[in-house]
């Protein structure tokens, strides 16, 4: 594997190995000294295009506990300056001698077009509605946490799936790993030829969380109302949101999952979030791990070298031994 | 005095297919028995002489945009794929919404090997809103006039448009976009856009223009073009259309007969047109509807770019690729019956442009030299580094294609032998 664009360039078996040795990378975060020499001397560059500091922070936290040194690109991007060359950033880069770029970007694709002109290994952060598959691992890892093996296990995902990247990696990995996928949306939020995708598609939430293992939040923008996509946002949040009451009716085992950040009285109604079934914390913890894993996969020298896994990590936090 | 004789070919035109000799003397074709000997011999063996192809749609980049082309790389990029004839669309810089621009552009031309026909504006500055001066535009030879772009919105500004023109004999040209339907799009609206995450453009953005437009051609009476239409669904109203009386004729871009927004995979932006690369199966129909004679016209589009505005991000990408030098080829390479490909690309184009019907533009002495010879079996690897254009953006770059312009022969000139230029 020498990129990491999207999920359905993953083959099953890459996912599962991703999923597999994430727990070896959770464990070094547990340890007094959280670092791990696994890439000393290799440099990433974040590369972000359009502002999202949990991302980047998530990333940065990863090349810094396996031991890369990081660089941080900041492009100051306005509607004028859009049509900066991507090949003239991408040879700069290639230039300074970079071994992994993680890249976000505003516009679907981007990370492809870098690949044509970098010899070094590309990191999808996000691009405009297409992908980001790194946020799909998270997911997927934070679920088989709470779930185990998500064979069979039916998934909701709610929200404006038109405009999501998250959306369309999380469909693809969770189907990859056998979930069952349904997809709440006003018809005007879900994306052409929807017919085509290996989902089950409702405009009835209720009817949809009755036998749901795990319910995933989707952001809502409030642009969205503008462009009349929907009518406004108080009709959505009756119609598509997470109120109290339908929280109220939910098993207290199935998990509720958001990537960030949430729009509280929208997609989720104010108190929800505080419910101990919200794992956006678990989420972000489990981020830092999966990317390191990534990394550590692409630019590492092998699953030979994994960081190993003490037996109980959590037990005895402040044991660190070199690896 | 030029002569020359075309040996050995097959002689193609309206009135069919023979094994013929071809004279030539000065700008006329004549008998090969009128043929002085001292005349040059051009081999045709294994190779098709048709009538000279016409390309009813291709930008040339002057004046104002000469980094992207000029009439001097783009009339040998002309002359190299085919072309004798090439109808320049009015979205220049300035445009050509007055005599004046086109009597300029017209001495810019004198610079390309092949014949430029100059296509007017339809509204002042292609704004539509206030009709361009069509009398005049008419009065100085224009016979082609559109707004280029997403064409003329406003329905009762186009209908004045077609009623104002009919005593000129100017045919409105129209593409057909609804732009509030299309608005953002960067592709077509489907599967592929589905999970690639890039805005679509449905097919009944481009199907519902058709319609109304044609609805105001039977309204009108007038003549009406329809550009590079490119779903399966606008081929068919438009050919119903046709049955039903209504004079409209449409043409395609020799993209559209290959690629399809799968295509689209990898983000390659030398693929971003407009319209967008249709589904795999109006490929598929737009092929058969060539191959049956409804599809009127096949074009180039020829959009030349220079490199910096493709190497964006898709969506701030121009859209557009090169296409003189590839456009015979790509549609000699679909398996299509040559003399269809030749209908669409030389006759047709050349009666709708009024340089004369079929049966008075073929190959017969006395009719204009002007000439291609194709070896239809020879294969070449698409290369902007190569072709003679200015411009860097081919959709088939790196494509492997079938069909060759051997000779092309312009006014009883000949500008390009053995595939290259002879001057």
């Amino acid at each position: 594997m020498k990129h990491l664009l999207s999920i359905d360039e993953l083959s099953e078996a890459d996912l599962r190995e991703i999923l597999r040795i994430t727990p070896s990378f959770a464990e070094v975060a547990q340890r007094r000294i959280a670092k791990v020499p696994a890439l000393r001397g290799q440099t990433v560059a974040l590369l972000f295009y359009e502002d999202s500091t949990r991302t980047r922070l998530s990333f940065e936290v990863a090349a810094k506990r396996l031991s890369a040194d990081t660089l941080n690109v900041s492009v100051k991007t306005s509607s004028v300056n859009k049509g900066e060359s991507l090949r003239d950033t991408a040879e700069t880069i290639e230039a300074m001698g970079i071994d992994a770029v993680v890249v976000r970007h505003r516009s679907s694709g981007v990370p492809w077009q870098l690949t044509k002109w970098l010899d070094a290994s590309v990191i999808n952060a996000g691009d405009g509605w297409h992908q980001h598959p790194t946020q799909a691992l998270l997911d997927c890892f934070t679920l088989q946490q709470k779930l185990g093996d998500l064979a069979g296990s039916h998934i909701v995902l709610v929200g404006d799936i038109k405009h999501s990247r998250v959306a369309r990696s999380d469909v693809q990995a969770l189907t990859m790993l056998g979930a069952e996928v349904t997809l709440v949306a006003p018809p005007t939020l879900l994306p052409p030829a929807i017919g085509t995708w290996p989902v089950r598609t409702s405009h009835d939430l209720d009817a949809s969380l009755v036998d749901a293992d795990a319910v995933y939040l989707l952001r809502m923008q409030s642009e969205r109302q503008h462009e009349a996509l929907v009518p406004d946002l108080r009709e959505y949040s009756t119609l598509y949101g997470l109120t109290a009451a339908r929280a109220a009716k939910l098993s207290p085992h199935v998990p509720i999952l958001h990537p960030g950040p949430m729009n509280r009285g929208v997609e989720i109604a104010a108190d929800v979030p505080d419910l101990e079934q919200v794992v956006v914390v678990d989420q972000v913890r489990n981020g830092v791990a999966v990317r390191m894993a990534v990394l550590f996969l692409l630019l590492g020298s092998g699953v030979n070298d994994l960081p190993k896994v003490h037996a109980q990590p959590q037990a005895d936090a402040n044991v660190g031994t070199a690896v | 005095m030029t002569a020359l004789i075309i040996r050995g070919g097959t002689v193609i035109d309206s009135t069919g297919t023979r094994t013929e000799d071809v004279g030539v003397v000065d700008d006329r074709i004549v008998d090969v028995a009128a043929a002085p000997d001292s005349a040059t011999v051009i081999d045709a063996t294994g190779c098709v002489v048709s009538t000279g192809l016409v390309d009813l749609h291709a930008h040339m980049g002057e004046p104002g945009d000469e980094a992207a082309e000029t009439m001097e790389s783009g009339g040998r990029a002309a002359v190299l794929g085919g072309f004798t004839t090439v109808l320049v669309m009015p979205n220049t810089m300035p445009p050509v919404d007055t005599a004046a621009v086109v009597e300029h552009i017209r001495t810019l031309a004198n610079a390309a090997l092949c014949h430029v026909e100059v296509a007017g504006c339809i509204t002042v500055d292609r704004a539509g809103t206030h009709l361009a001066p069509l009398g005049e535009l008419a009065e100085v030879g224009v016979r082609f006039v559109t707004d280029c772009g997403a064409g003329v919105q406003n329905p009762l500004l186009l209908r004045r448009a077609l009623e104002y023109t009919t005593p000129f004999g100017l045919t409105i040209a129209q593409p057909a976009d609804c732009v509030e339907l299309s608005v953002g799009a960067e592709m077509h609206e489907g599967e592929w856009s589905s999970w690639l995450g890039l805005p679509g453009a449905p097919s009944e953005a481009e199907e519902i223009m058709v319609m109304r437009d044609i609805a105001l051609a039977r309204l009108t009476g007038a003549r009406l073009h329809f550009q590079t239409l490119s779903t399966a669904r606008s081929f068919a109203l438009v050919a119903e259309a046709q049955r039903a009386g209504i004079t409209v004729s449409a043409e395609i871009a020799s993209h559209h007969l290959v690629l399809c927004d799968a295509d689209l995979s990898t983000y390659d932006t030398s693929r971003k047109v407009e319209p967008p690369l249709r589904e795999l199966s109006d490929v598929a129909a737009v092929r058969h509807d060539v191959s049956s004679g409804l599809i009127d016209c096949i074009v180039s589009d020829h959009t030349p770019h220079s490199t910096d505005r493709k190497e964006r991000p898709f969506d701030a990408a121009e859209a557009g690729s090169v296409g003189l030098e590839t456009a015979l080829a790509v549609a000699l390479s679909q398996d299509i019956a040559i003399s269809q490909v030749l209908r669409a690309m030389s006759w047709r184009p050349a009666e709708l442009l009024g340089l004369g019907s079929p049966s008075e533009r073929t190959i017969t002495p006395g009719v204009t030299a002007d000439l291609t010879i194709i070896d239809p079996h020879e294969r070449f690897t698409v290369s902007t580094q190569t072709q003679a254009t200015a411009g860097t953006n081919s959709a088939f770059e790196g494509a492997e294609l079938r069909g060759r312009v051997r000779t092309t022969i312009v006014d009883g000139r000949v500008v390009v032998h053995e595939g290259e230029i002879t001057q």
